[in-house]
Formats: C-alpha cells, structure tokens, sequence
C-alpha cells in the first residue's frame, strides 16, 4: 500500500496542494509532480547540489529532503529567481562571467548563491569566501572561475548605496 | 541584456558574444531528457549483476511480475538476444558483441540482465529488486596484470581471450642500435588511473513509438544522435529511416555520451514492444559503475638521447585497459591506436616503435573520454624530457626547444606518418615562461620552500589533432568511419537564418558559435541566426560532438553552405539593383553595392521577395534560400603550453594547487569567452586526474568509488583561477581557420601538475610517474 499524505505548500509564492508518498523526495515532487524541472538531479545521494532549493529561505538539497516535510514550508527554485522574463543579477552575472555551460549544475549554484547573498547583504565578501561557498556543489564544466567571479560581482554590486 | 557588438573590423568571429544557451538555463527552462513527460509514459530500471564475472542462470520474475505498476519485463531472451558490435577491419581485432541485455554470462558488477518497466521509477526500482537471479559465479580479471597472466585456466573474458587488440604500429630496426650508441637511454613505466567522465547529467533516454510517422522517437542524453541512430537500427534491425534520435539539452558529456548505451537500446526496444513511452534516467551509482570509463593505461617506455638532449629513438608498450567489451561504434581500439599513432606529439623523433594493446577486464567498458590517450601520452613525453635533462644535467626547457617542431619546419611530417599543420610549439613555451617569470612564480616557489614547505613548477608542451575527418579517421579502418559534417542553411521570409547541423553541442556554446560564423558570411547579427541541432530527422548524417571536431567541421559546413546562400543573396541583389552580384556587398543586414550608398536593399526584403515575389526574377534566381554544404577535412594541430605550480602541506601531505597558466593557440578565435571556458573546464579535469580521481575496484571487481563521496570530483576548493593567453596561429585545413580546442585542457594539466609535484620533490630522490598522486603515497615516503 502507498503511504500518501496530504501537503500544503507554496513553490515561487504560488499555493499547492498535493498527495505524495511519503518516500518520494522533494526533488522528484518538484520535479515531477508540480513540473518546476529547473531543478536538476546530478547524483540523488547529497554531495552535487545540482538540485539546491530553498525552503523557507535555508537552502537544501533536494534529494536530501522527502516531498512531506515540505508540509507548509514556502519553497522557491530556479524558476522563482528572474522578475518575469528580466534576469535578476545574480543570473546575469553568471551570463556575464560565463559561469555556465552545459547549465545542468546552474540552477543549484544559483540558488545556493542567492541563500547565502541574501543572508550577507552589505557585508564584504571576499574571493576566497566566494570560492568556499561555491566549493559546496559540483560542477564539470567550468572550473568554477566564472561561478566564483560571478557571485563575487553580485555581491559588490549589491553593497553599492 | 546588452546587445553584443562585433569586433572591431566589424566581423562576429573573434568577438565576445554572449552565449545564445545561457538565457534558458538561468531561467531553469534549459529542456534536459530527464524534463520530458508524455501522456501513459512509463519507466524502466534495470536489473544488474552484482559480481564482475559469472554465469547467468535461471532468472526467476515471478515476484517481479506481480509488482504493483508493473508493465513489462524483459531479458535477453525475451527481447531476441539483440547486441551492439563495433568493428575494426583489421586481422588484429577481436569483435565482442555487447549485449544489450547480458544473455548467459556476465562480465561486469553493474552489467544489467534484465528491464524492468513500471508506471513510476520507483515502483519500477521496487520490481527489479524482486528479480533473483541464479548467479554462478566465475574468477574475475580485475586489471590488466590478471587479465595477462590468464593463461588456458584463467579467467578469460571472450572465447578468443583477453586481448582484443594487439598492434604494431610501427616499428625501426635501427632502434636496438641507437639505444646502445645513445649518450643517454631513460626507461621507465608510465601508469594512469581509470576515471569517469562524469558529466553531472547521467545518461537519460525516453522511447516512444510514433504511428503517424511510422517510427520510433528516442529522446537521448548524447553527443551523437545519428550514431544512437545507427546503433539501435543495428541492434533491433530496424531501418535507420524508422528510428528518429533526438538530443534535447544535454547535461555535459565529455566522451561518455559519445557511444552507444546498451540501456538506450534496451528501453527503445521496450517502447517498440509496449507502444508506450518508457524513460530512463540512470543514477550516479549506475552511472559511476555501469556506464564507461576510460584512461587506464600502462606505458613501458624506452628513450634514447645525444648530449644536447635531442631525442634519437622512442620506444612504447602500450596497454589500455579496454574494460569488458568493445564500444559503439569507436571499438576498444580507440586508446591503443591513438596513443600508438600520436605519442610523439610536439616532438621531432626520428626513430619510433609503438605496439599498442587493448586488453580486456571484469569491468565496465572504456569510451574515448576526454583527451583519449592524449593526457597519457603528453604526460609520457613530458617526464622523458624532465628524466633526460636531469640526466644531462639540462634544463628542462632547453631540452624541450631542441626537440619541438620549429616553426619554420611546417607542415611537418613525422616518424608516425602525421602531418602536424602550423602550430606555434616554440613560441609558445618561450610565452609561457616568460609570463611564469613575469609573475615571479620561481621566487615565490622558492619563498615557500624557505618558509618548509614544498612548493614545485611543472611545464608541458603539446598539440592536440582536432577536427579528424574522414581522410584521417579511414586510417584507423573502423567500419563505421567518422569525421564529415553537413549543413543546411535555410533563410526565411523574413530574412531569418536557420541553420541545420549534425554536431550536437552539448555546453560548447555552438548555438552561439555557429551563428557568429554564419552571420559574417550572410551580413546579417548573430541574433538572427538560429541553429538546429540534435535531430536526426533534420539533419543530414552527421558525426556528433567529440574529439574536438564541431566548430571547426560542422561549423565549416555552415560557413561554406552560408557562402553559397551569401551567393544567392548577392544574384538576386545584383538582379533588384541591376549591377554585378560581383559588385554586391552583404554587411549590416544590407545588400548595397559597392561604392555607391544609394543603391541597397534590406536583406529581409531580398527574403521576401524570393519567397513572396518570385515571378519578379529570373528563373535561376527563383525559390532558393538554402545551400547544404560538407566539410570533411584531414584535421587541424591546436597546442598549448601549460605551467603549474603546486604545494604539498608538510602536515597531511595534501598537494594544493598553486598557480595555473595556460598559454594556447587554437588559431582563429571565434568567440574567446567559449574559448577560455573550455580552456578551464578542461584544465580542472585534467587537475582532477593528476590529484584526486580514481575508479577503484577490489580483487574480485568490486567497484568501491560507486557514490560521489569515494569518487572524488574537484570543488571550486581544489582549485585555482587558471590564466589563459592566446597565440593565433591559423589552420589551412580548416574552413574559419579555427582549430578545434575542447580537450587541449584535460590533455595538458596531468603531465604540468606531475611535472611540479616532482619538482617540489626535488630535494628527495622521489620522483612519480602515475596519476593520480594520492596524499597517503607521499606520507609513505616523505
């Protein structure tokens, strides 16, 4: 028998409401039965972060966490990040600095640079800082340079009166 | 955004334009297989064997078949024991077929035997594990030393043995001679780990039947459709008419995704027997153990050097640990043939013998991943160069200049019958150290060591041969020879571009890259440029993205198909403004002629009145907007020079790298943005086998590095930013004059960072030859 159980929560600002088993992971939810594909798995076990969201502003790995204990959290993923179709700086600086290629990874390090920009907002951050934060998921592209100088830029740009 | 702007001589190429992809995939609208749903769709997982060499008795569903969502379960007998079989037409090959499900025995842990198909993954996951399987277990060959010393009662993988490849490339009976004239002979073994390609999208398909078009649609995670095309035609007998491929974006590929997978057969034949779509997605655990590997080789070398450090002879045993079977469609003669053909490199050597093996193992098979004998064999001649000169008592660069092609020695055609185009293998070693001595990289180097700390710079030169065609490629006689693109270049009422390919980027930035070659040829902005890609109904037999081939090939195709529809604009502009389409000039999104401002015409109208208004033109003028055109040539030499600087912590003897300087040329830029951003990727994929990454199995096959907690892929933690500086030395083989350039990163950071270690341990009598070089080997003897 499936164990199903009822949720609310909100993905973006919009409500949902939705049964899911108690052993499908948030990520798969996200994914598949609400269609918010922008978040990506890259390795379902915790270590990549290609599917870093946020819930109630604290980023997660989304693998990591069952579609239940979503259960009133206000979630938001890749798809919340841009104003409309305007990117929001942070996604245009990764455009700027050619922190992407094959962009699977990029919706993971977007969200985990935007949790992270927003809990230090006016506070310097530093190059090896940068790199520290983006050392936390995988990329197999770029080398990580454009993503560092990237968040970098996003981060000056926001301390700016 | 903020409309790109052409370079300074007003031309596309060269300029830095943004990338045309980034847009979708910062929006998270990038559309990956994985994405793709269909009304009724199904999923498949696969049963797979949990010993590296066995037997395969009863295979009991029963269990299985009573799963909740279950609809369909399949072996190798109930699908018709269909396989894939790569061909070489050499008497030295030994064919294996790969089976798409493993039939009576097993060669693999991870190797599957059964296809479970279900209403949702993970019911089709619960399904599998209900599968038992009768395993009779066999001894297994879990490296190339036990696969060798199998004789008649060891554990053979095929009834022909172990050996699956056995080539004497070439050989020079003066060599025995020259070794013991030789004011210097360096002989040592050469060892690279067995790593995963790891493109952080695994391998993906979905599979559905089409009855309007009579045909099977397979969407496909890969770098090469019409190949996933000619392989499921193959296994499943199909004609390659009733099978259309498509690659939706791709998640990075790096060599894995340029073979066939047997599970995309399998799950392809599922759809063709249920008439229902059926996707798969493979996990990291399948994708770290039962997907390919690629880059374990062993190198038993013999050089022989005069006094001023000239290189007089070149001796390889090459052995490439193949896996268990042969790959579609390169064959396992892909590592041993390349390293056999290409192991002199940069270097002039006029005495040359390499026989080159392919063995086979209980452990998944090897793709041409990335660099594909390249690092191996640039790391074999860098450590020659630094063992001779040490044993000279050189300097290791100066004994490097004596032996590079000079380049006034263009084209230059070596020992190993290669013809290596203009390259700047001098120049740009002496650029590179004097940007490393500009940066005061030795007195830093020298500060930490005062400091107790073990700091070392390491150099490598090298050349990479891009862009292989067919003149190139019929010399490996595979029966599937790759190497032409073609494309179609189509504009549209409006005066829009679309542009067809059988490349299939997959991060490159071709979409950007093509239309940057494309515009300049037709006038028109890269904006209006739209490339197709992808498709094998759209486009014609094409080859895919590897081996640095796309932009130079494909995009070479696009550049001489826009050329023939610039004609066309140009013959319908002379006709509309009475002058000699000789005389017509395409520039700005206008056809004028030339010297005379007055008389131009918008290109868009030019489009609408060969669509709309063709009863205004001459008969030979009507109609056409489009040209199909193929490019096909022998390949192109990008090189570089890379420098590194490492430093080993005295506490845990962890090596960090330090500083990283790359100084290439892949002749004509077209966009230096994607140029640099694959520069860098591939040097932290190089980095990465040099210091960390490592397949590891056990005695018996078992794979330990099956998550990416034991597989160990480099963070922005490890690494350091990398400095790019270009040199332009143009291809006359290639159409833009571009040369390819997506490995020449992971080809040439191996051999630079072994090169430091071994100078930041040149206080000791250690000295490494193998990647990767692991913390706990250095706590062992520091």
């Amino acid at each position: 028998m499936k164990d199903v159980h009822e949720i609310r929560l909100t993905v973006n600002g919009r409500p949902h409401e939705l049964a899911v088993e108690a052993r499908r992971t948030l990520a798969d939810m996200l994914r598949h039965d609400l269609g918010y594909t922008g978040t990506h798995l890259g390795c379902e076990h915790g270590i990549c972060g290609a599917c870093t969201v946020l819930m109630d502003g604290v980023p997660v790995r989304a693998c990591l966490v069952f579609g239940v204990q979503a259960d009133g959290a206000e979630v938001r993923t890749v798809e919340g990040l841009a104003d409309g179709e305007q990117l929001s700086d942070l996604q245009q600086a990764f455009s700027d600095h050619h922190a992407l290629q094959c962009g699977f990874c990029t919706p993971g390090f977007l969200m985990l640079a935007e949790a992270y920009l927003a809990e230090n907002t006016g506070v310097p951050v530093e190059e090896d800082e940068a790199r520290e934060l983006v050392a936390a998921n995988l990329c197999r592209c770029t080398g990580y340079q454009g993503i560092v100088e990237a968040v970098l830029a996003t981060a000056r740009a926001r301390q700016k009166p | 955004m903020n409309a790109p702007a052409a370079g300074l001589d007003g031309r596309w190429v060269g300029a830095a334009v943004p990338r045309k992809e980034d847009r979708r995939m910062l929006l998270g609208r990038g559309r990956f297989t994985g994405d793709l749903t269909r009304p009724g769709m199904l999923h498949a997982a696969f049963v797979r064997s949990p010993h590296a060499h066995a037997l395969v008795g009863t295979i009991d569903d029963s269990a299985a078949r009573q799963a909740p969502g279950l609809a369909g379960l399949f072996t190798a007998a109930s699908l018709g024991h269909p396989y894939l079989l790569a061909m070489l037409e050499r008497d030295e090959f030994v064919p294996t077929r790969m089976p798409i499900l493993a039939g009576d025995r097993v060669r693999f842990v991870g190797e599957p035997v059964a296809m479970v198909v279900a209403d949702d993954a993970y019911q089709a996951e619960d399904a599998a594990e209900l599968v038992e399987v009768d395993w009779d277990p066999l001894p297994a060959a879990a490296s190339m030393e036990a696969a060798s010393a199998a004789g008649v009662d060891g554990p053979r993988l095929h009834d022909h043995g172990n050996c699956l490849v056995d080539l004497l490339m070439f050989d020079d009976d003066r060599l025995p001679q020259i070794f013991a004239a030789a004011k210097t002979c360096v002989s040592a073994t050469f060892r690279s780990a067995r790593v995963a390609a790891l493109p952080l999208e695994g391998r993906a398909c979905l599979a559905e039947w089409d009855d309007r078009d009579d045909q099977l649609v397979v969407h496909v995670s890969t770098q090469v459709p019409h190949q996933v095309r000619s392989g499921i035609a193959q296994a499943l007998d199909l004609p390659e008419r009733a099978i259309r491929v498509i690659a939706p974006d791709v998640g990075g590929g790096f060599g894995l995704k340029c073979v066939v997978g047997r599970e995309e057969v399998a799950v392809a034949a599922a759809a063709l027997r249920l008439r229902r779509p059926v996707r798969w997605a493979e996990d990291r655990q399948e994708n770290l153990t039962a997907a390919f590997h690629g880059h374990e080789q062993r190198y038993l070398v013999k050089a022989a050097f005069d006094e001023q450090g000239r290189i007089l002879g070149l001796d390889a045993e090459i052995d490439c640990d193949t896996g268990a079977y042969s790959v579609f469609p390169f064959t396992c003669a892909v590592e041993p043939l390349m390293a056999a053909t290409e192991l002199p490199g940069v270097y002039k050597v006029p005495a040359y013998r390499a026989r080159g093996r392919a063995i086979a193992t209980n452990k998944a098979p090897a793709a041409p991943y990335r660099g594909v004998s390249r690092p191996q064999i640039v790391l074999v001649m860098e450590r020659l160069m630094e063992k001779a000169a040490a044993a000279l008592r050189l300097d290791p660069l100066q004994v490097r200049r004596v032996n590079l092609i000079g380049e006034d020695e263009f084209p230059y055609t070596g020992v190993n019958k290669i013809t290596y185009d203009e390259g700047s293998y001098r120049e740009s070693l002496d650029l590179a150290e004097e940007h490393v001595r500009k940066r005061a990289w030795p007195q830093e180097r020298d500060r930490l060591r005062r400091q107790g700390r073990r700091a070392g710079i390491g150099y490598a030169c090298f050349s990479e041969r891009t862009a292989y065609g067919t003149p190139t490629m019929s010399l490996r006689r595979m029966r599937m020879t790759p190497g032409y693109d073609t494309a179609l270049v189509r504009m549209d009422p409006t005066g829009e571009v679309i542009v067809t390919t059988g490349t299939c980027g997959h991060g490159q930035g071709h979409e950007t890259t093509f239309a940057q070659i494309v515009a300049d040829r037709l006038g028109v902005h890269p904006d209006q440029v739209k490339l197709k890609q992808g498709d094998t109904d759209l486009a014609s037999y094409g080859w895919g993205t590897w081996g640095s081939r796309s932009v130079v090939v494909g995009g070479g195709a696009a550049g001489r198909a826009a050329d023939i529809v610039a004609g066309q604009l140009r013959q319908v502009a002379g006709s509309l403004l009475e002058a000699s389409p000789a005389d017509i000039e395409l520039a700005g999104g206008t056809a004028r002629v030339r010297g005379d401002d007055a008389a131009a015409i918008p290109i868009p109208e030019l489009a609408r009145v060969v669509h709309f208004q063709a009863h205004r033109l001459a008969e030979d003028l009507r109609y056409a907007l489009e040209a199909r055109a193929t490019f096909d040539p022998p390949g192109t030499f990008a090189n570089a020079c890379h420098a590194a600087m490492v430093v080993i912590d005295p506490g845990t003897c962890a090596i960090r790298l330090h500083r990283y300087l790359v100084v290439e040329d892949c002749g004509v830029v077209i966009n230096p943005v994607v140029v640099d951003g694959q520069v860098r990727g591939g040097v932290t994929q190089g980095v990465a086998a040099a210091l960390l990454e490592r397949v590891c199995f056990d005695a018996e096959g078992q794979p330990s590095s099956a998550t990416l907690l034991d597989y160990l892929a480099p963070t922005a933690a490890e690494m350091c930013p990398v400095d790019v500086v270009h040199l332009q030395t143009p291809s006359r083989y290639s159409e833009t004059g571009a040369k390819g350039m997506g490995e020449g990163g992971t080809i040439g950071a191996p051999a630079t960072v072994l090169n430091a270690i071994n100078d930041a341990l040149s206080d000791t009598d250690l000295r490494f030859d193998h990647i990767p070089v692991l913390p706990h080997e250095l706590a062992a003897v520091l």
